[in-house]
This record gives C-alpha cells, structure tokens and sequence, in this order.
C-alpha cells in the first residue's frame, strides 16, 4: 500500500510532465518508465517485502533487462497503475511500456503496439479436491459457477463457454479472492493463469482445491506501447531476442520459479520468426456489437439489485424511524447508534464485511449480501427521511386525531403516514436515483453490474467513449422515468392550493 | 342535576410555575360556558386537561362520570369513555390536510365508530350542511377560508356527538359577520342539549353569547 501510494505520486509527476512525448519519458534521466500493478502481486510484481519502496517479480526484472538492453545505463523506473488501465495509461503517456501479467489479443494487437511474447501461460481449471474426478475441462461446467478475473482471456473464454455448455461466469476485479471463493464453495470452479493458480496454491499451503493438468487454452504475455511507438517497440523486441537468445530471460524465470519446457519452445519458435508486424486496426464494430446483449443483461442486474435494496431499505428504514420517533429510550439510543454508524463508514467497507468478513459465519451469494448491504446502508438513511417527515406532520392535527378517539396506530396509519409519505416521496425518489448508481459499487463483490460490464467492454475494446456513452444512457433511461413518475405522484397526492 | 363536566381546584405546573391556579367551574348539559382572561393564564391549559392532552398537577376533572386524576396522562385506552364525550375544536382548526372537508368530518366515524362509508357520509353530509358549508365538502383544508375551515372543524369534532364541546379561541380569525353566526350556531348546538366550554379573550363574544363568564386572572 505504501509503495502503491508511493508510486500513485510518482505517476502523477510523470503524468504531468510526459505531455512532450513518450520517447522524452525515456530519455530523461536514462530511464525507462514502465507500468504495472502491484497489487497483482508476485510473481510479477510485487512491493518488495524488505524495502516496501520498491518492486520485485519476473516483471520487474524483465523490464530491467529491457531497459539494461535498450543501452545508455539507462534504469527501469516502475510507475503503479491498475492491471485493467495499463492500455489506457500507456496511450495517455503515462509510461512508455507495460508490463504486468499483460496478455497477448487481437484487440490488444490492433490497438496499441504489442512486443513479441516473451512467456506462454496455460489457461488452467481449479477445482475443489471432491470434483476433481468428475471437472476436466469447461464442457463438464453446465450450470456451475465458473470464478474468473474480469476483462481477462479467461474471462472471453468464459463468456464464450456460457453460450455453448451454459456455465455461469463469475468475474472478479483480483486474482486471489476467487480461489477463496472457491475453497468456501462460492464457485465450483475458478480459471485463471497456471501461474496464478500455483500461487494460490502454493499460498493455501497445496490444500483447498487442485489444478486441472488439461488446460483450457494457452497465451502469451507482451508488453504493451502506444499504438505510435512502434519504433520503440521494435527496439524492445529486438532486446527481448537477445534476452533469449543469451539465457538471461530463461534466468529470470528459473529465478522466480515459472521456467518450464514450454518456455523454451516459445523462445524456439520467437526467434526462428521475423520481427512482429506493424500492429494492424481492425474494424471493432462487430466486437462492439457483440456486448449489447451483457450490457442488457448487466442493466437487468443493475435494476434488479436497486428495486430489492429499495424494498428493504424502505421496510427497515421504516421500522427503524418508528422506534426513533415512538421507541422507548434505549431503542432511540439503539437505532440512533445504528444510522449513525451506517451513515459515518463507506458502503464500500459495508460490502466487503458482509460478504467477505461474514464468511466464517454465514456464507451468502454474492447477490444477496449486494442486496443486503445496499439495502441496510440505504436505510440508515431513509430512516432520517421518514423520521423527517413523520415529525413534519403538525402536531395539532395528532392532537385533534387523539380526542376523536383514535388508537396511537390508526394515527399513524390514517392521519400521520398518508401526510409523511408525501413528505418523503421527493426525498426517497432522490434516494432511489442515488442508490441505482451506488449499486456500481457491487463489483467488488463479483456481481457484473452495469458499471463493471461497461469497464470489462472498455477494456476490451480499447476505448471508454461508445462503452461509457451507452452505459450513461441505460443509466439515464433507468433514472429519469422515476424522477418523473415521483413528480407525477407528488401532484396527484398534494392537495389542490 | 349533577354537571356535565366539573373540574375542581384544577393545578397545572411547567417548570415549577404555575400556569393555571386552583381552577374550579362546571359545565350543564345545554349550556354555554366562557372561559375569559388574558394571553397565557392558562385557557388552553385547561381546555387541554380536560381532553387529556396535558397532564395536571393538582385538582380533579370528571366527564359525566369519567375522572380524570392528576399525573401523566393515561393511555389512549384508557381514555376511550372520555374521547366519547369531550370534543375539542383547535384555534388553528387542524383539520387533516391530506383530506377532503367530508372525509375530515368521516374519519372518526368511520374507524372509531365502525359506520359504513355510506352512512358516515350522510352524517357529515347533515353536519356540513347545518353548520352552513355543505357546498365545501369536496374543498381541500387548503381551499377553505378561515370561517369555513371553523366550521368544518365543528362539524369533525361533533360527529362522534359527544355531550361536550370545548372550543379554543373560535373568534380569533373570524369578521364581525361570521362572529355572529358563530353564536348563533353555538346556541343552535347548546340547545341540542350539549354543554359548550368556550376559551376566548373576545370579552364582547363571551358576554353577548355565554350562559355564564369565568374570568381567570394571572
């Protein structure tokens, strides 16, 4: 963390200063500044245990290598960015070189400037112990939960793999919480990286789950550069040959643990191959095209997890503004420390207790600890909203109900709530709005919403505009009926003045 | 014949300052009583004890029979036999605003009472009529002016028919003209055989118009 934060400055100084042009970037000072996420972890990159303040992993290594062989001293400097931006960053000059884990595509390919591969993964199945008999390879996934990184191969194979033998993929934004997920039986299955999936075990100790020897698929790492700096690259490919060619990438991977056979035969195949062709555009429309059936179905979700939030927000919201506003004194110092404690912490840390810190104790879907803590946070403050206008509602018109002889709950029922609810309505309709986009928020929790299919496609098509546009209609479309049907309610509802 | 409503040597503290001292007066069936005295020597106060809105200090009230004791107001169930009796009309009306002027004077008789919507209808249909604003029964509280919004008041708080009516200050918002037509209804109801416990500084309404004037001092 420290060293992320650490480098998060060093990436804005850079940011600032790199608008002269990438190939300034490196040559200033004798540096090549490169990108990757940390947080990725080893082997690729990793805050250095002993001096958090810098990087290790086969990555970095790489990049030094890279750096060594582009010549003039020249040192690698490591700037942090989040593994699904690194395209994104390098087109905006904030490095000149990615490097993190970072898979070889055609969308890739025809947008940005792709080195040649310099390590071929496998695409490979974990799965608990007792399923190993009967799990050999996706075809055996009908209806189970398939855990993968979000905007990832795997995650591509997946989605492919839902329409073909109906599997349900499950993405998530890291690449450690899904063996969790699946050691706790959240998922049936997790795809990922040979790499990552040794690590994992490794991790657990070789207990909790076993890899499947068949892979799925296999892919390469590249490096990534401006879509313009092919020259550039073109350097760095002939840097990574040498590196083959004199042994010292086969040592940085036997350093790090990751050389096996397959490696070698890359390298065999690499180097009786030319230099790698310019990068080539490719039309992206039908790949566009092909997302608006997720994006449909992500709405749906989005949709779906507001309404029940909602429903249980106003339910609980209700219940707790009247034990605030008719409760006895301990259940007003009850439910007063509740919304105050819901209201002071993020939503964010809500959502990761109840579905991750819960675990140990109660092991809910993904979906439902989404409903649960949109719906118990948004409470806390619909409650205020109904306390609000509970105590808007004039007192003599209580009194006067009183002496008619009503029962405290008729006045609620009759007189006080029918005059509140007009009260709230605008309030909650806001609410309503605001949770919708809050509901982006349950990604971290693996459920594909809109905001987070929307990412994924950005991701994979290169480009936030059309991805960002069509979400920001679907969100509108969702949002300003409501406004107006509030409105229209409002009207109907408020006497004629 | 014992007194609709009798209230003894009636005491009402806030903060160790008496707000109304040592109060006694009664109330007959078909009579008009007027409560006088300035701003803040306790009028209201006293109005409010005997609906039990309000605690009291010292001093007793009795309803026809029904008692009221000093200490913390009981609860509403315990109250049933004197919201049967007392009604109470607000200076400020507060009439419920969500409501229509019919479904205003309706509501009681239809959820405390358990008269069919029909039935309660026709009831307050009458009421609004005799109280001179049957043409105002579909009005808002909103659209109604301050004399007929009066009236629609009366109307709710006489719909259950209790026996005694207490009204707070009914001449604050009202022109000459409507001031006697108040009185005039309010005579009209005394009549009916109902005793009336009116809280007013009008000192010229209490006299040309009560049975009997109560002037409290601070």
């Amino acid at each position: 963390m420290i060293a992320a934060r650490t480098f998060g400055v060093t990436g804005l100084a850079l940011c600032l200063s790199t608008n002269l042009g990438t190939q300034s970037a490196i040559r200033r000072g004798g540096e090549l500044v490169w990108g990757g996420d940390a947080e990725g972890g080893a082997p690729f990159v990793e805050a250095d245990p002993a001096n958090p303040s810098r990087v290790r992993g086969f990555d970095v290594e790489v990049a030094e290598r890279i750096a060594h062989g582009l010549g003039g001293d020249r040192m690698a400097r490591f700037v942090q960015v989040q593994w699904s931006d690194i395209d994104l960053s390098v087109e905006r000059g904030d490095f000149v070189l990615g490097l993190s884990g970072v898979e070889d595509t055609p969308a890739r390919r025809s947008r940005h400037a792709v080195t040649l591969p310099y390590f071929e993964f496998r695409e490979v199945l974990a799965v608990r112990p007792g399923d190993a008999g009967g799990i050999r390879s996706l075809a055996d996934l009908r209806g189970r939960r398939v855990a993968t990184l979000g905007a990832t191969i795997a995650y591509e194979l997946l989605i492919s793999a839902r329409d073909s033998t109906g599997l349900i993929p499950i993405s998530y934004d890291d690449d450690v919480h899904p063996y969790g997920d699946l050691v706790a039986g959240r998922v049936d299955a997790v795809l990922l990286d040979h790499i990552i999936a040794q690590r994992a075990l490794r991790r657990r100790g070789g207990l909790g789950f076993i890899i499947v020897d068949q892979p799925v698929a296999v892919g390469h790492y590249v490096g990534v550069l401006a879509y313009a700096n092919t020259a550039l690259r073109d350097s760095v490919d002939a840097v990574l040959r040498e590196a083959m060619r004199d042994g010292s990438l086969e040592q940085i991977f036997r350093r790090w643990g990751v050389w096996d056979p397959t490696q070698g035969m890359l390298f065999d195949r690499v180097l009786r191959s030319g230099p790698s062709g310019a990068a080539a555009r490719v039309a992206t429309t039908g790949q566009a095209l092909a997302y608006i059936p997720s994006l449909a179905r992500a709405a749906a979700v989005t949709l779906l997890v507001s309404v029940l939030s909602m429903a249980l927000a106003v339910i609980v919201g209700l219940a707790l503004a009247s034990a605030r506003v008719y409760g006895a004194g301990w259940l007003r110092v009850a439910t007063t420390v509740y919304v105050e404690v819901i209201r002071g912490t993020p939503l964010l840390l809500q959502l990761f207790v109840i579905y991750y810190g819960l675990a140990g104790v109660v092991r809910l879907p993904a979906f439902l600890a989404a409903v649960l803590a949109l719906g118990l946070n948004y409470a806390a403050y619909e409650a205020e909203i109904y306390r609000g206008a509970l105590e808007a509602v004039p007192r003599p018109q209580l009194e006067a109900a009183r002496t008619l002889g009503f029962s405290e709950l008729q006045i609620l029922r009759l007189v006080r709530g029918p005059q509140a609810l007009r009260f709230a309505l605008a309030p909650m309709t806001n609410d309503f709005v605001a949770l919708l986009k809050d509901s982006a928020l349950v990604s971290v929790i693996t459920v594909v919403e809109l905001t987070k299919q929307t990412a994924i496609y950005a991701t994979n098509v290169g480009s936030w505009v059309v991805p960002g546009a069509l979400c920001a209609v679907v969100y509108l479309a969702m949002s300003l009926p409501l406004a107006r049907l509030a409105r229209r309610l409002e009207r109907r509802w408020r006497p004629a003045t | 014949m014992s007194a609709l409503l009798a209230i003894d040597r009636l005491t009402v503290r806030y903060d160790s300052r008496d707000v109304l001292r040592v109060l006694s007066l009664e109330v007959a069936r078909g009579e008009i009583v007027a409560l006088m005295g300035p701003s803040g020597v306790g009028k209201s106060t006293a109005l409010r004890a005997v609906a039990a809105l309000q605690p009291f200090d010292e001093g007793r009230i009795v309803v026809e029979g029904f008692a009221l004791a000093p200490g913390p107001v009981p609860p509403e169930s315990r109250l049933v036999p004197l919201r049967r009796r007392v009604g109470l009309v607000f200076q400020a009306h507060a009439l419920f605003s969500h409501l229509c002027a019919l479904d205003n004077v309706t509501l009681a008789l239809r959820h405390v009472l358990g008269q069919s919507r029909s039935e309660a209808e026709e009831v307050a249909a009458k009421l609004l009529v005799s109280l001179d604003v049957g043409t105002r029964a579909a009005a808002w509280p909103s659209q109604l002016s301050g004399g007929e919004a009066q009236r629609v008041a009366i109307a709710r708080a006489l719909a259950p028919n209790p026996p005694l009516l207490l009204m707070d200050e009914p001449t604050a918002a009202l022109d000459p003209a409507r001031r006697r037509a108040l009185g005039a209804t309010l005579r009209q109801l005394s009549e009916q055989g109902r005793g009336l416990l009116i809280a007013t500084h009008d000192t010229e309404f209490a006299r040309g118009n009560a049975d009997r004037v109560i002037t409290l001092t601070a």
